[in-house]
């Protein structure tokens, strides 16, 4: 299967295609560079997934394929780098996800771009991103991950920063890439440690089960943890950092200044996956040798999916609401990777995982791209803007809704099984837990149901521009990505991706199924006696004043990090360093600098121009060398 | 053996005299028209040299030993060719202006003459071959430093160099006559192994050295370096900064190995002084300088000092970053020569302050120009970064800290001067910068080589290693 090759190329080639000569083309050919290059990446993609999961099973296990990798840099006896292809149930399915959603972003954007300054740019950057997504997921290393995990942080702060003459687009540019940028900090030292105490980068010797390889990292203690659980719990944080887990999810609400179907490609579906794809890669180091650190995870997912879905109900911008409720449900895939284990039907957790990656990427693109239908016509992303909806914008509305109730989790939708799964897991693993979940599965409900009422219904407000239904370019994505909305819990998951690798029967667990559907009707019932024909606004009970506030505000946790890092760090401490930088680190510049200068001047005769005294110097320097081994 | 296979053996010479020949008759023969197309003739007939002579063979040798090959020979050899290639595109431009429009033809088979003798000094295992390709290497280069007839200041170095190279011949000759007396052959595989500490045979190790010394061109040796390289024209210079250096770095390296390795001890003490005072007094005096070109001269000395750091560590890495240094170096330093020879050529200016404000006028010159320099200091991820990096570790794994240490120092000093050209092509304001100028398309294809080299041969692996595999057991 090596034309899987080709897959990771075409983007690469559109990207220096476009950057190159981008503004010599006219918008059309540069957006039909850049799509036409994604269709043919999904196309081969569909192809590959077909070809993979019908031919390479050998008695009835995904074999992992590694059609290239080849070596790049060699560091020391053992370790290497390389850069290669990495084909497994994991990745190819992630193929699809990816290219899928990619090429239906740029077809989208064909229209809800058009006439931007800058589209030449936009394509360029949108045809980066994918490469380098597409990069990090057939990566076969650890470190080739690292490079294009990277990648993926620098095209997201440019297509979040595509607006570069907003004031706020850049600072969320910014705020989006240090936050992330700091988290790989942790990434990084996570990947030394680990391959220090290993020697290996390689995905294919780390995940192998082998425990002959962890042998030192787990022998080594360090502040009461072996270096294992150190290096995975550092690798965790960086997934964490993309993933937008609390506490590091500050950059994501505000990456939606970018234009929205970027939002809905790298901030939905794609990009902040990338810490769910990167636990799930490790998955067997994780479950096998570090069961406290997946522990931690499924908690920090916990916690991280309640507080997203608490703060989603109060927001007012609906890309925000959108935002935070990515957060959530990234919080339920971490979940379910933390309570999952590895054989069998143990490991539905990491089956319901990544089925919920899967549809999750599909609805939450569509809710994206629908948002981005409303506020291309509306011309606002705040709710008191919109309004009744549901007549002008049939196929935005309809679409909309088929999401809203995939992401409620209401049978037949995909959403419902793959949520549904997770909950299964969660029960199993600590019923505690697997209420909290429900819970949260119940907010979701509710306040995606509360921002769908906003938008359709409800009266419709005055615009300046009379309201349309959006152009065929972008209907079309919604209506296509609505498909796999609607039939997506059909696919037979656990046959596909599973922890193991062996194939299983995915059970309902009824019991289950039923609670979830009973809360989440609930939850849609209430958000339509409030919102679905608002007579005042709806006010909030005085006892939850407080609660509310907070909760708009974000619970002030963007507000801690500045009084961390403007008051302690930058006050503290960096004062201290740039006064150590100055005088002393400086200083010793500076000296060097007129050390040399003096020198510098006072050697200048040497280069006199005679020729005699060349030759008189070069006869010196041969004494000179004589004398000097003379006397070693 | 029979006869013709020695000249199999030695097939890279063969065809390199071959397209000698045919130049030189070319040039007679031709009438005015067919002068025309001299110089597309000679380029692309070089340009199937280095084609045909691309793959290592076995090792072997030739006519008794005199003549010795090994597989690393040939990527030494091609990355010569590469570099002579890159300065016949830079030059052509030079030859189409009418003042030199007679001499084209010499200037073709004169430098390919002085390629042809560093060919040899790389194969030979006899004093004599090598004795007759230093001095091919050398005589025709001296006529090719004065070849600007009208101009003063290239004749001046042209005798500068051909007295101070005749003197330093008539040192490392003498050398090797001690040699000579105290072994009785002049056979390099003999000659090793008679060696040992006797005094006669240390005196004849240091003349030998110094005379290669002054090819290579490290501090005390240096002097002619600037003179020479500011007189000569611009394409004569790079050949001079890169191909004569680089063979002469080679060799020094390869003798050191072959010759002198009972000396070890004892050269790599030398090399250790003698690579602080070049780095440093390369830098110290690079700093001053005003004119592009003496800039460059005493850029390269200090240049030379850290390939040296490679000779130093003694080891097959170290022998593999030598060759990998030089590659780099050849593409970074012709980058800027061939912008520096595209403005002189036009403008008549060599002078840095010359260059204020060139981005306005001409961008992508200007920008080729920068990543040269990047690439010549050294800073990531320029191919530039890799090669020091590579260089540097090799020495460090051989336990030269200190000298790794003052390496490093002085690196941020020559940043100091690379940069300031830099910013006086973008910073530094200017009223009247050059005209834009206009290349002409063999210079630009050298350029854009060059700047495809400084960018992507630091990220492509394989060729570290295809250089590490061929060097193997020299």
């Amino acid at each position: 299967m090596e034309y899987t090759l080709m897959i990771l190329l075409l983007p690469l080639v559109s990207f220096v295609l476009l950057g190159l000569s981008g503004n010599k083309l006219s918008h059309k050919t540069s957006g039909m560079i850049g799509t036409g290059s994604l269709l043919m990446v999904a196309l081969l993609s569909f192809y590959a997934a077909g070809e993979y999961f019908t031919t390479q099973k050998v008695d009835a296990i995904f074999q992992t394929l590694v059609p290239l990798n080849v070596p790049w840099l060699n560091m020391g006896a053992n370790l290497h780098i390389d850069m290669g292809i990495l084909l497994d149930p994991l990745s190819v399915m992630m193929l699809v996800v990816i290219s899928t959603v990619s090429l239906m972003v740029h077809i989208y954007s064909l229209g809800y771009m058009k006439g931007e300054k800058g589209f030449q740019r936009y394509y360029a950057f949108l045809s980066l991103f994918t490469f380098s997504m597409l990069g990090l997921v057939l990566s076969t290393n650890i470190f080739q991950m690292y490079i294009f995990w990277e990648l993926v942080g620098v095209s997201s702060y440019l297509l979040i920063g595509f607006y570069y003459t907003k004031p706020s687009a850049v600072a969320a540019a910014k705020k989006a890439f240090i936050v992330t940028r700091f988290a790989d900090m942790f990434f990084l030292i996570g990947i030394l440690v680990l391959s220090y105490y290993t020697q290996t980068f390689d995905f294919g010797t780390l995940t192998s089960g082998n425990g002959a390889v962890f042998q030192q990292a787990i022998s080594t203690q360090f502040l009461g943890a072996s270096a294992l659980v150190w290096a995975m719990a550092l690798i965790f944080i960086g997934g964490a950092g993309k993933s937008a887990m609390f506490p590091l999810h500050i950059w994501l609400p505000d990456a939606m200044e970018g234009p929205t179907p970027v939002s809905a490609l790298i901030h939905a579906a794609t990009m902040v996956v990338a810490g769910v794809y990167l636990v799930a890669r490790l998955f067997p180091v994780y479950v096998l040798f570090t069961p406290q650190v997946l522990e931690g995870i499924a908690y920090v997912g916990a916690f991280t999916s309640m507080f997203a879905a608490v703060i989603a109900i109060v927001q007012t911008d609906i890309k925000r609401v959108l935002a935070f409720s990515t957060i959530s449900q990234i919080g339920f895939m971490m979940v379910a990777l933390g309570v999952s284990k590895f054989d069998g039907h143990e490991g539905l957790g990491y089956m319901a995982s990544l089925f919920h990656l899967f549809t999750h990427a599909m609805f939450k693109a569509l809710l994206f791209l629908g948002a981005g239908s409303v506020i291309h016509a509306v011309h606002s992303n705040e709710m008191e803007n919109m309004g009744g909806l549901r007549k002008k914008m049939p196929i935005t509305h309809l679409t909309f809704l088929t999401a809203c109730l995939a992401i409620a989790g209401i049978p037949p939708f995909s959403g419902f099984f793959s949520k549904d799964e997770i909950l299964s897991a969660t029960y199993q693993y600590n019923t505690g837990l697997g209420i909290w979940m429900t819970l949260v599965a119940g907010l979701t409900a509710f306040y995606m149901f509360r921002l769908y009422y906003s938008i359709f219904w409800g009266k419709e407000k005055q615009h300046a521009h009379p309201l349309h239904e959006s152009p065929k370019s972008m209907t079309f994505p919604l209506i296509f990505l609505a498909i796999p909305t609607l039939l997506g819990g059909f696919i037979p998951f656990g046959q596909l991706v599973t922890a193991d690798r062996a194939p299983y029967t995915i059970h309902m667990d009824w019991l289950v199924a039923v609670i979830s559907v009973v809360v989440a009707l609930e939850a849609i019932f209430i958000a339509s006696k409030l919102y679905q024909h608002p007579k005042k606004p709806a006010t909030v009970p005085s006892g939850l004043k407080g609660f509310h506030k907070a909760a708009s505000h974000r619970f002030y946790v963007d507000e801690v990090y500045l009084f961390v890092t403007k008051k302690i760090l930058f006050n503290g401490i960096s004062r201290a360093f740039a006064w150590f930088d100055r005088h002393v680190v400086d200083g010793f510049i500076n000296g060097l600098a007129t050390a040399t200068d003096w020198f510098s001047i006072r050697i200048r005769g040497f280069q006199s121009g005679e020729i005699a005294w060349y030759a008189w110097v070069f006869l010196f320097g041969t004494l000179l060398i004589t004398v000097l081994i003379l006397f070693i | 053996m029979s006869y013709f296979d020695n000249f199999l053996i030695m097939r890279s010479e063969v065809s390199l005299l071959t397209v000698i020949l045919f130049l030189l008759l070319f040039d007679i023969i031709a009438g005015k028209k067919g002068k025309k197309y001299f110089q597309p003739v000679a380029i692309l007939l070089f340009a199937l040299h280095t084609l045909t002579n691309l793959v290592p063979e076995a090792a072997g040798e030739a006519f008794g030993g005199m003549y010795q090959y090994h597989p690393v020979m040939t990527i030494i050899k091609t990355v010569l060719n590469v570099a002579t290639l890159i300065i016949f595109l830079q030059s052509k431009h030079v030859f189409d202006g009418n003042e030199m429009k007679d001499q084209r033809g010499e200037y073709y088979f004169l430098t390919l003459s002085t390629l042809l003798g560093m060919y040899l000094m790389i194969s030979s295992g006899h004093f004599l071959l090598f004795f007759i390709g230093l001095e091919t290497a050398s005589i025709p280069l001296a006529t090719l430093i004065a070849f600007s007839k009208h101009c003063k200041k290239s004749a001046e170095a042209g005798v500068k160099f051909i007295l101070l190279s005749a003197f330093s011949s008539g040192i490392l000759l003498f050398g090797i006559s001690y040699l000579y007396g105290t072994t009785g052959s002049l056979y390099f595989t003999e000659v090793s192994m008679q060696i040992s500490h006797n005094p006669l045979q240390i005196m004849a190790f240091i003349f030998f050295l110094s005379g290669l010394f002054f090819k290579v061109s490290f501090v005390p040796f240096h002097l002619w370096t600037a003179d020479v390289y500011e007189g000569a024209p611009t394409n004569v210079t790079s050949y001079l900064s890169v191909v004569s250096k680089g063979s002469a770095a080679f060799v020094l390296m390869t003798l050191l190995f072959k010759l002198f390795g009972s000396y070890l001890y004892e050269w790599q003490t030398l090399l250790f002084w003698i690579i602080i005072v070049t780095i440093t007094v390369g830098n110290l005096f690079a700093l001053r300088q005003q004119n592009i070109k003496r800039f460059l001269a005493f850029s390269s000395i200090s240049q030379a000092g850290y390939i040296a750091l490679g000779i130093i560590s003694g080891s097959a890495l170290g022998m593999t970053t030598v060759i990998y240094y030089i590659f780099v170096y050849i593409f970074s330093n012709l980058a800027a020569f061939g912008v520096i020879s595209a403005i002189e050529s036009r403008t008549g200016k060599t002078d840095i302050p010359d260059y204020k404000g060139l981005y306005q006028t001409n961008p992508k010159l200007s920008f080729v120009m920068m990543l040269a320099m990047f690439s010549l200091a050294g800073i990531a991820p320029f191919a530039g970064f890799m090669s020091k990096f590579f260089i540097f570790s090799a020495a460090a794994e051989q336990g030269f800290y200190l000298l790794v240490i003052v390496a490093v120092v002085n690196t941020i000093i020559s940043l100091y001067y690379y940069l300031r050209v830099v910013k006086a092509m973008f910073i530094d304001p200017n009223g009247q910068p050059l005209p834009a100028l206009s290349t002409d398309s063999w210079n630009r294809a050298s350029l854009i080589l060059c700047t495809a080299a400084i960018i992507f041969v630091g990220l492509l692996g394989f060729i570290l290693d295809m250089i590490e595999k061929q060097s193997f057991g020299i």
